[in-house]
């Protein structure tokens, strides 16, 4: 049997490493990706406890979040679609201007 | 075979922290997106390794198959030959990944002193037999509102993505 | 034969069996589909087809096999040459990978998943990134245009045929394979008699899942060249191409399992029996049929023109002999064995039906265009495919709190659904004149 806390260092591990993605890198895109990453570190963890405690009810949280995950990642990227039509850029340094 | 479900776990766990790293340090876009594929894949192992099918099946079929997709097209449609000769890291980096570290050390340490409180044995077959009724069932009982509440944000989301991506004329 | 096999690796020997013989035939049988369109096509064109290498054709796919292995592999100038190899492999393998579900017969499956049909729609939505990334990696407009247009039709039509087998869901109440047959045998009637908008659902889905005519447009010849795989030559041209068609036999798999009955004998609960012994008349069909096509090809050998193909149908002729009398003799063997020989000689037969539509429907319909394909995809079959999983789900709620019979449920619904169908039909606007791009 595995220990709990092995699941939740894996989901550290991987929630760590989105947060750098976000933080460093200046690629749109790439920072979307990364927040999915964060969410699925997310997901594993609830999924550990869901099965520690025996209940579907972790298991039920993480179909939202999935959910929750596909709108945002439709709608964000619409958004970079727009702005790359208008800007031709999809790096975060050069969206700094609102309006000229 | 409690040996190869360890084993498992193991795998999955190595491949989807590689493949997370390679992520997000590839210059090529679409090596990235790959990378996030192949991660997911292995956290989809993941589930199926708690014995949560259901779970493995909508992580495969929406996110590999649905949100990666759409990843992969706008990383098609925007023409990024361009961006990948640039600067890949910005200037923060440094006190960035220094941060990111230290919450991540935080967080191992609180994980670390509350480990002997997560001893309880895992129940074995508890959710495993019919995975599927068990969550259809709570889905329709207990979270009837957020699976409402989920779906008008889905319709949100769809009405918001077509007005964003229309061109406008 | 249990005493030879230590105990830990006992459960798998048969898996990996299993495995072992889809991974080897399924190759050959993608050729000789290939030989059989071909022959087909012919046939519907009033003329005969190969006819020279081997006698009638019948080595032609060795032949195409070896000059595809024997091509110069040619990977284009600033190719993305990582994804270039790992398209078509993710292509072939999750073709193949599927199969792990899918149950044969009675006996032959290799793992009985409690989730195996869902198993089986999440592999095959993991085919759409062999498409996408080999377009992409060809480093050409026409093929990641193709790929783009392959991968959205694809996505389009998956929900429209997901929703399809949802309303038969309904009715097996179970998702594993072997449960869905099992329920058709408890109930007594195919599915695709019990809900036929579904079985029409999932046919039209299923035949755009295979980017199969008339839903070809990202690969027919005269369109984007190939679509996503006109820069793979050779090798890599034949994985793609041994995945399209291991999806092909997948998707008829499915069809048959979930709506014609898997590997149960038509008119099953017809039980008389020849008098005096246990055997049931219809039981003796498989040996009947195969007979009657040796019978045929016993016919048609004299009037073969070249000496080698009298030789070759007589041949056939005495396989097919040989092959009926096994099926004869079976009947006398125990239970288990007689069920696993029939069942997978149904469940051949009805998936070879179920391909040979296919084939006609490629022969019979012209090409969609592409905007005509998105707008049946999400205007028609998505609206009717969620009617028809509430009409099947009101259907069951007349059967449970009225007590009515199964059948007379089903055919106010079904009828109902008839109508949506009609009225979604006539609502679209002529599709004729070509309209501007945005239509603004």
């Amino acid at each position: 049997m595995i220990p709990v806390d092995h699941y939740l260092f894996l989901s550290l591990a991987l929630f760590t490493i989105g947060v750098i993605g976000v933080l460093t890198r200046r690629n749109v895109i790439i920072m979307l990706m990364s927040i999915e990453l964060i969410l699925n570190a997310v997901n594993i963890n609830l999924m550990a406890f869901s099965r520690m405690w025996g209940s579907v009810d972790g298991q039920v949280f993480a179909i939202f979040i999935i959910t929750d995950a596909a709108a945002e990642a439709a709608v964000g990227l619409g958004i970079i679609l727009a702005f790359f039509r208008n800007r031709e850029t999809v790096l975060a340094d050069e969206m700094d201007i609102l309006k000229w | 075979m409690h040996a190869l479900n360890d084993i498992l776990f193991y795998f999955f766990a190595a491949l989807a922290v590689a493949s997370a790293i390679l992520m997000v340090t590839r210059r090529n876009i679409v090596h990235s997106a790959v990378f996030l594929i192949t991660t997911l894949l292995a956290t989809a192992g993941i589930f199926l390794q708690l014995q949560a099918e259901f779970l493995f099946i909508v992580q495969v079929i929406l996110y590999v198959g649905g949100i990666m997709v759409l990843f992969v097209f706008v990383i098609m449609l925007v023409n990024l030959d361009v961006s990948m000769r640039l600067v890949q890291f910005n200037r923060q980096r440094f006190v960035a990944g220094a941060l990111s570290l230290v919450l991540g050390a935080q967080i191992f340490f609180a994980i670390w002193a509350g480990r002997s409180a997560l001893r309880l044995p895992e129940m074995a077959a508890n959710i495993a037999p019919r995975n599927t009724e068990a969550i259809g069932d709570a889905l329709f009982s207990r979270f009837m509102l957020p699976f409402e509440i989920a779906s008008i944000l889905l319709l949100v989301a769809m009405i918001g993505a077509v007005v964003m991506a229309k061109r406008r004329a | 034969m249990g005493h030879l096999i230590p105990q830990s690796i006992q459960p798998y020997v048969l898996p990996v069996l299993y495995a072992v013989v889809i991974v080897l035939v399924l190759p050959l049988l993608a050729g000789y589909i290939v030989l059989m369109e071909r022959k087909v096509m012919a046939d519907m064109q009033a003329r005969l087809g190969p006819m020279r290498v081997g006698p009638h054709g019948l080595l032609q796919p060795i032949a195409d096999a070896v000059k595809l292995l024997l091509k110069e592999d040619i990977i284009p100038a600033d190719a993305d040459r990582l994804m270039f190899w790992l398209a078509p492999l993710v292509s072939v393998t999750m073709a193949l990978l599927a199969y792990s579900a899918l149950a044969i017969g009675p006996a032959f499956q290799i793992a009985d998943l409690d989730i195996g049909l869902l198993f089986i729609l999440a592999i095959s939505s993991l085919g759409i990134y062999g498409i996408v990334l080999g377009g992409w990696a060809s480093n050409s407009h026409y093929s990641l245009l193709g790929a783009l247009r392959s991968a959205a039709q694809l996505v389009s039509y998956e929900t429209a045929a997901g929703l399809g087998l949802v309303s038969v869901l309904l009715l097996a109440g179970s998702l594993s394979m072997k449960e869905i047959v099992q329920a058709q045998l408890d109930q007594g009637v195919w599915f695709i008699f019990a809900v036929p908008f579904g079985f029409f659902i999932y046919m039209v889905g299923s035949i755009a899942e295979t980017n199969r005519a008339p839903f070809d447009l990202p690969e027919a010849e005269s369109e984007l060249v190939a679509g996503y795989m006109t820069e793979y030559s050779g090798f890599r041209w034949s994985l793609y191409f041994l995945a399209e068609y291991a999806n092909m036999v997948l998707v008829a798999g499915i069809a048959t399992t979930v709506f014609l009955g898997g590997w149960l004998r038509p008119l099953t609960s017809f039980h008389e029996h020849f008098p005096g012994t246990s055997i049931e008349w219809l039981d003796a069909l498989p040996a009947l049929l195969t007979l009657g096509v040796a019978l045929y090809c016993m016919k048609l050998a004299p009037k073969q023109p070249v000496k080698i193909q009298k030789f070759v149908m007589l041949g056939v002729a005495g396989l097919c002999f040989v092959v009926a009398f096994s099926l004869m003799a079976a009947l006398f063997a125990p239970a288990g064995v007689m069920q696993g020989i029939h069942g997978a000689f149904w469940f051949m037969a009805k998936v070879f039906s179920y391909l040979y539509a296919f084939l006609w429907f490629r022969f019979t319909f012209p090409r969609y265009r592409f905007d005509q394909l998105m707008r049946l995809g999400w205007r028609f079959l998505i609206p009717l495919a969620l009617v028809n999983v509430i009409a099947v789900g009101i259907a069951i709620v007349f059967r449970q709190q009225w007590g009515w019979s199964p059948t007379v449920s089903l055919i106010p619904t079904t009828l109902a659904t008839l109508g949506v169908a009609i009225w979604l039909a006539n609502d679209d606007p002529p599709i004729a004149a070509v309209q501007t791009a945005d239509g603004e």
